[in-house]
């Protein structure tokens, strides 16, 4: 067999990014997975097998469970009202009203800031005031109760309560795990959520706007010859040739939010009671703060396997449609 | 089904995962206090340093890049480049989250075996469980013994910069070039006198004080504990109130059981204090809570009438023009100084050993301490030192009252400031607190001390 000379080309075109993803991504992959099932708890590197005692003791640490908690908390209300949000924003704009491309900009810039000027800003904004007397930021603005509006600082978790209805029924069968304040929505994780939506949902808008100028005209008129009314030509015809593109965009924004950590740290850091905390910070300070590097593997190898969930699926799915075309 | 839509998406979808890779690679090093992961690429990027022909280049790392300690800094090294022209000592500064930055690049330079000649880092367990225990450090005990160190250091000092070895002898790690009092409770005057008010000398008195204060609309007690070391200190100064310097003391070896009954009693106070504080507490750094006793106009009344902080907190109202602040002993710790302090110790790495032992010795001296410390805004650790030389920048009333109080007070290790325990033995109490803050249950709390006691491997 022999092999063409293009091929060769190619493949040495292609060699030193392949050796380079390999080293410098998988590898380290491979290092910290290894570093996660060692000893190595002090700044001298001690190599001494531990199996899985460092993923027993993350596991067994309340602030982490609290941290996995925010992290599906955050993603879901992000991903959630980024779409909503960019979705109403593309269908407006593509009224094509005048200005179009004026109006575009401005919903597009704050995607150009960075996550920390967002952060900066928006912790301003949402810093409530020490007192009825003193308010700050939003509060001032609407003349709010500092002590009843908390943002930030609110320490709440909305979670099942043990007066309420469902609480007993759900011990009766078995789910009462459910009802501990690590299945909750932390308040103060919602201001986090609002600055990060404000940032990112331009960017949605402009992946919609693209989805749908791409549905031809005629499907519509086709549907409008049938009788449908608008909103039924919306629901049942451009709203499902949306689909790859929503698909698309919760995976972007899926594996922004699972890494979140720079917004986080700009507006409040850990939280009151960890309500805005995240594994990124955790991982980062058990690391370098406390020096216990295998906890700290172990926690970014977590971290990996739940990126990992989110991606994967999309890679094969990508994979297949691909395969189909 | 084909659609162009395909094609569209194909190229929308690179375009957006550059974009969103972009924007997630580009991190800066956050506001506040928690560190940035751009720390480690300082840390590969630190030049080396220059020197003229013939000079022996010396590394120093520190995490002094602005106001007085810098000033304070560059001064002492102007001195010794003076004194020592063949010589050249550079200050690669590593600016940033008090000094968190500086710790995350210095592990990595110490790991890869290049450490910088000498480096800053608290004394204590910070210093101790991080570099010396691993045996990173050479010791210090030439030094010491050479420029009479162990007589002119006060025994508080000395405990919590040295460490016992396997055979039991005692070996000293760095050399303490300032120290901070943690336990300091700061107040508006004007507030005190016209409500006919004296500063709180036990807690009681504070929560005297305090019900009186927030009758007129003052926040009695203003904290910033974004990052959550101020509420720390808050516990710290609790515990030593209740437990005294021996007590406290025990806590950190093993002696004095946290499960005891004055250990409550200090949560219990606590829970108490943080019914008088901001509600906006945890979305502040503690200089903008300490900013809340400054009125905004002369005469108007401030926002907060006292603060708990270390006496960098001087620093701060001298910078914003602010006189009208008095100070005391935070309440229940008279005769106890909560120390921290900036010392330097000698990597065994190190590439110039003879050369930054002789800077090292300027920095323990008398002499060095009366350059940099008047700048600083800190007391010298050398009980000799006080009396600068005429002309250079000379001691504020603040430092001449605690320089006082260091004599006569028994010196305990701070908890917040590396002191006095190891870095991840803070992380719990820091962990604890955080919850703590937010859902003040003293039980769980307790519970939590203990269990951090006993995974630091002091308690059984």
């Amino acid at each position: 067999m022999r092999i063409s000379r293009d091929r060769v080309i190619s493949l040495l075109v292609i060699a030193p990014s392949i050796l380079a993803v390999a080293v410098f991504v998988y590898g380290l992959i491979f290092w910290t997975g290894y570093i996660s099932t060692v000893k190595w708890d002090t700044l001298r590197p001690d190599y001494t097998p531990v199996g899985l005692a460092n993923y027993q003791s993350i596991f067994a640490n309340n602030r982490f469970l609290m941290d996995i908690r925010n992290t599906v908390v955050f993603t879901i209300f992000f991903i959630a009202a980024s779409l909503a949000i960019g979705l109403l924003l593309a269908n407006l704009i593509d009224r094509r009203i005048r200005g179009e491309g004026i109006f575009r900009s401005i919903i597009v810039f704050p995607m150009a800031v960075s996550f920390i000027v967002t952060g900066v800003v928006w912790r301003w904004i949402l810093s409530p005031g020490q007192d009825a007397a003193h308010p700050q930021g939003v509060n001032q603005l609407f003349g709010l109760d500092p002590t009843s509006n908390r943002w930030l600082t609110d320490a709440h978790v909305v979670y099942i309560q043990p007066d309420s209805p469902v609480y007993g029924v759900l011990h009766d069968i078995g789910l009462g795990f459910i009802t501990s304040p690590n299945i909750g929505v932390p308040i103060a994780l919602l201001s986090i959520v609002l600055a990060a939506v404000w940032q990112m949902s331009g960017f949605v808008m402009i992946l919609y706007l693209a989805g749908l100028r791409a549905i031809p005209e005629e499907l519509k008129e086709a549907a409008r010859v049938d009788g449908a009314t608008e909103w039924r030509i919306f629901r049942h015809v451009v709203f499902p040739l949306l689909t790859p593109i929503t698909l698309s965009a919760m995976i972007i924004l899926g594996h922004i939010s699972l890494k979140i950590y720079d917004l986080t740290v700009a507006m409040s850091g850990s939280g009151p009671g960890f309500a805005t905390d995240t594994p990124a910070l955790f991982m980062w300070q058990t690391t370098f703060r406390d020096g216990e590097f295998g906890r700290g593997a172990a926690v970014a190898i977590v971290m990996l396997v739940i990126v990992a969930f989110v991606v994967v699926p999309y890679l094969v799915w990508n994979r297949r449609q691909e395969v189909e075309a | 089904m084909k659609l162009p839509s395909r094609r569209i998406l194909a190229v929308l979808s690179v375009t957006a995962l550059v974009a969103s890779a972009c924007s997630s690679s580009a991190t800066p090093s956050p506001a506040g206090n928690t560190p940035g992961p751009t720390a480690a690429v300082t840390a590969a990027v630190t030049p080396a340093p220059t020197a003229a022909a013939g000079q022996t280049p010396v590394e120093v790392v520190s995490w002094w890049t602005t106001g007085g300690e810098a000033s304070g800094f560059n001064a002492i090294i102007d001195a010794f480049n003076t004194a020592n022209p063949t010589i050249q000592v550079t200050n690669s500064a590593i600016a940033g989250g008090a000094g968190s930055n500086a710790q995350a690049a210095l592990q990595n330079r110490v790991l890869a075996g290049t450490p910088p000649d000498s480096f800053q880092v608290h004394m204590g367990h910070e210093l101790l469980d991080t570099y010396v225990t691993p045996g990173y450090m050479d010791n210090l005990d030439d030094l010491y013994a050479a420029n009479g160190w162990t007589t002119q250091f006060p025994k508080g000092v000395l405990d919590i910069v040295s460490a016992k070895d396997a055979s039991g002898a005692t070996h000293y790690y760095s050399v303490p070039l300032d120290i901070h009092r943690a336990n300091v409770l700061w107040y508006n005057k004007t507030v005190f006198t016209s409500n006919n008010l004296t500063p709180p000398a036990t807690w009681a008195d504070f929560v005297t004080d305090a019900k009186v204060l927030a009758a007129k609309g003052i926040t009695p007690l203003a904290v910033g504990d974004n990052g959550i070391w101020a509420s720390g200190m808050l516990l710290e100064v609790m515990l030593i109130a209740e437990l005294g310097s021996d007590g406290y003391n025990g806590l950190w070896t093993g002696v004095t059981d946290w499960s005891g009954a004055k250990v409550t009693a200090a949560l219990n106070d606590f829970k108490t204090v943080l019914g008088y504080v901001n509600s906006d507490h945890s979305s502040l750094t503690w200089d903008q809570a300490a900013d809340y006793l400054i009125p905004a106009s002369a005469g108007a009344q401030p926002k907060a009438a006292m603060t708990m902080m270390g006496d960098w907190a001087a620093g701060e109202f001298d910078n914003k023009k602010f006189t009208d602040y008095g100070w005391i002993a935070a309440p229940g710790t008279t005769g106890v100084y909560d120390a921290l302090a900036d010392s330097f110790g000698l990597p065994s790495k190190a590439q110039h050993k003879d050369q930054v032992k002789l800077f090292l010795t300027l920095l323990g001296s008398a002499a060095g301490q009366d350059i940099f410390n008047p700048y600083k805004g800190s007391i010298p650790a050398n009980s000799t030192a006080g009396h600068p030389a005429t002309g250079a920048k000379q001691y504020s009333a603040y430092q001449t009252w605690a320089m006082g109080e260091w004599k006569a007070d028994s010196i305990v290790p701070s908890l917040e400031h590396g002191a006095a325990a190891k870095p991840s033995w803070k992380g719990a109490v820091e962990a604890a607190v955080t919850v703590f803050v937010a859902n003040p249950d003293v039980p769980t709390l307790q519970a939590a001390l203990v269990q951090g006691c006993k995974d630091a491997g002091i308690c059984k």
